[in-house]
């Protein structure tokens, strides 16, 4: 379980978070959605603990996140904004790389790895470099490193970032097998018609604020929009069109 | 220590794998000193050996007016071409570089002689070409022997004892060693090895700290649940791998190069074995650490791969430093300089490459301070990477 409780943080003159409070439950997949710039990465690195709050508490689990707190980033893997592989190693090696990481020792890193491989598919591109890989690839092999210590919690920034339609299909498969086994996953997006065929809960952000939360057709019935779209310009405000 | 030596692992493969920047780092840095130091070197001692054996060719216009003369610049080596004409053509053949000299007998030389008065010779050169300079200080001095015989003759032949012109005889004696001779130009090893080591060091320091944040890949390193000062200390040890490797072939090369050339022959010597070169290693190590954490620190303050690079750049000049001051003032080497890193690792070099033997308490005293330095800046390294600063 992922919480939020009233995270606020400001870059330098600029308000990025005004105290954003949501709840991420176990066995759910949670989309947090906003326009860009409306504080999503910021909120899931707090989460991740790569950036400390201003003020207000990230929990996992119920224990509280912070940057000392090691122990308690084994229960969350984190699938970060374009993936961020290293280019100069191949699929396996991305993977068994965090997997020692994590402290996995060496046969261990690689029967783990091994199993990744298996469970994302990956097995025609694991002994290639990542520098080539497609976006699909990129984010498949990426969720596997993000898996390889078997957290309990996931963190996934906009993972359907540049994706076709099928490699979205297969991300959703993946991610509702992950949700069977019990994990709590968040994950981010700007793009409405993904959150609503993934998600089972959605929390709208917008500039800094969490707007409204709750499941994609309750959203839908509270604005009484004809779509998930127009739900999402009804909750926001942003139509996209200057008056 | 398990995460740190994972991240030392991947950094030294993934460098590895960047083959342009292998070969710029450790080809390219360690070994185009060393060639270009002993080609330079190799080039000037030839020209500084150009001298008594060669044979100089000289334009003599009206030679004929003086045939003892030019008998005893045939025996000294000088071959005289006969040319006609006067001044004018004299200085057109220096002009148009046909004749480094020009040796002009004028026409009341032979009566000046044979009168006892100072007879007059005319030798043209251009002083503005210096590699030329050194033929006409050979024939100056050949004439002047000439003249000294001739003087000495007339003294004797009046029953004046010629001695009475030399009132004063200085012999200066030269202490220096050949070993020393050489230091001139073997006191810029140690600044080579410097360099080498930066630039072997420079790719990783930028790649593992800022080039991993512009890459994206930084975010989910600090995600992971290793130690933020494993991770580091990982990285720098990589940073560390790459500097020993370029210092390890700079020196290597720098050994073999110049022992090919024949140093003895122009009075020098350099103590250039393999023994000598494991030492220069041993007591320029300590350095790496060191260097390896300011990059590291520098690389990671900065935002982008760009900037990284320029700071770098200025930063190859920090380490030569001590060694010009030390130039400038004239400091000889002493125990106080030994805590002074790059200084006393200059120091040290030079001592080994004159076979003078170390002592140990500055050797420890060096390598002490270098290291201390060294674990003194690992702890604002190991501060940005605890802070958000360090993700830009």
């Amino acid at each position: 379980m992922i919480e939020a409780r009233e995270l606020r943080k400001r870059f330098g003159r600029i308000d990025a978070l005004h105290g954003v409070s949501f709840v991420a439950p176990d066995a759910r997949i949670t989309g947090l959605l906003g326009p860009n710039g409306a504080g999503k990465s910021t909120t899931l690195r707090i989460l991740y603990a790569t950036l400390a709050a201003d003020s207000g508490t990230a929990c996992v689990d119920g224990d509280v996140v912070s940057v000392a707190n090691t122990g308690l980033r084994r229960r969350v893997g984190v699938l970060p904004h374009n993936a961020g592989l290293y280019p100069a190693l191949t699929a396996r090696e991305n993977i068994e790389y965090f997997a020692r990481l994590c402290g996995l020792d060496r046969a261990a890193a690689r029967k783990r790895a091994s199993a990744l491989i298996e469970l994302m598919d990956l097995q025609d591109i694991a002994a290639r470099r990542a520098k080539g890989f497609s976006q699909g690839q990129k984010i498949r092999t990426a969720l596997a490193r993000a898996l390889v210590h078997s957290p309990r919690n996931l963190i996934l920034d906009e993972p359907t970032n540049g994706l076709d339609v099928p490699a979205v299909r297969k991300l959703r498969a993946l991610l509702l097998r992950l949700r069977e086994q019990g994990h709590c996953i968040l994950f981010s997006s700007h793009v409405m018609q993904e959150v609503g065929m993934l998600c089972d809960e959605a929390v709208v952000i917008a500039a800094g604020r969490v707007v409204a939360c709750g499941t994609p057709e309750a959203l839908r019935q509270r604005t009484q929009a004809a779509s998930f779209e127009d739900a999402f310009v009804a909750l926001t405000g942003d139509t996209g069109q200057d008056a | 220590m398990g995460a740190a030596w994972s991240v030392f692992a991947k950094e030294f493969l993934e460098n590895l794998r960047d083959r342009r920047t292998v070969m710029t780092a450790l080809l390219l840095g360690p070994l185009f000193g060393p060639i270009f130091f002993s080609v330079m070197l190799q080039l000037s001692l030839d020209r500084s050996r150009v001298g008594a054996d060669e044979i100089i060719q000289l334009p003599t216009i009206n030679g004929a007016a003086a045939p003892n003369l030019l008998a005893y610049l045939q025996a000294q080596r000088i071959r005289t071409v006969p040319v006609e004409g006067d001044a004018a053509v004299a200085r057109q053949l220096i002009a148009r570089r046909t004749a480094r000299l020009v040796l002009e007998i004028p026409a009341e030389y032979g009566a000046a002689i044979e009168a006892g008065r100072p007879a007059p010779l005319r030798l043209y050169a251009d002083s503005s070409r210096t590699g030329d300079e050194r033929y006409a200080m050979r024939l100056s001095a050949v004439l002047e022997r000439y003249a000294q015989q001739i003087a000495m003759q007339r003294l004797t032949l009046r029953g004046v004892d010629p001695q009475l012109l030399a009132p004063v005889v200085v012999h200066r004696v030269d202490v220096s060693t050949p070993a020393s001779r050489s230091l001139l130009v073997l006191g810029m090893m140690s600044f080579f090895m410097v360099l080498s080591m930066l630039t072997g060091g420079m790719y990783l320091a930028i790649d593992t700290t800022v080039g991993e944040r512009e890459r994206g890949t930084l975010e989910p390193l600090l995600a992971t649940p290793a130690p933020r000062g494993q991770l580091v200390l990982g990285k720098m040890l990589a940073t560390c791998a790459y500097m020993l490797l370029s210092l390890t072939l700079s020196t290597s090369a720098l050994c073999i190069a110049l022992g090919r050339i024949d140093l003895e022959q122009f009075g020098m010597s350099a103590n250039l074995g393999p023994g000598t070169a494991v030492r220069i290693i041993a007591v320029m190590a300590p350095l790496i650490p060191l260097l390896a954490a300011l990059m590291t620190l520098i690389a990671a303050w900065t935002r982008s791969a760009r900037e990284a690079q320029a700071w770098l750049g200025i930063l190859q000049l920090v380490p030569s430093v001590p060694l010009v001051f030390a130039s400038l003032l004239n400091l000889a080497p002493r125990f106080a300089l030994m805590p002074v890193p790059s200084l006393s690792q200059h120091f040290l070099v030079t001592q080994l490459l004159r076979a003078e033997p170390l002592d140990g308490l500055w050797l420890a005293a060096s390598a002490g301070s270098t290291l201390l330095l060294g674990a003194l800046l690992l702890v604002p390294v190991m501060r940005l990477y605890g802070s958000e600063r360090v993700l830009g």
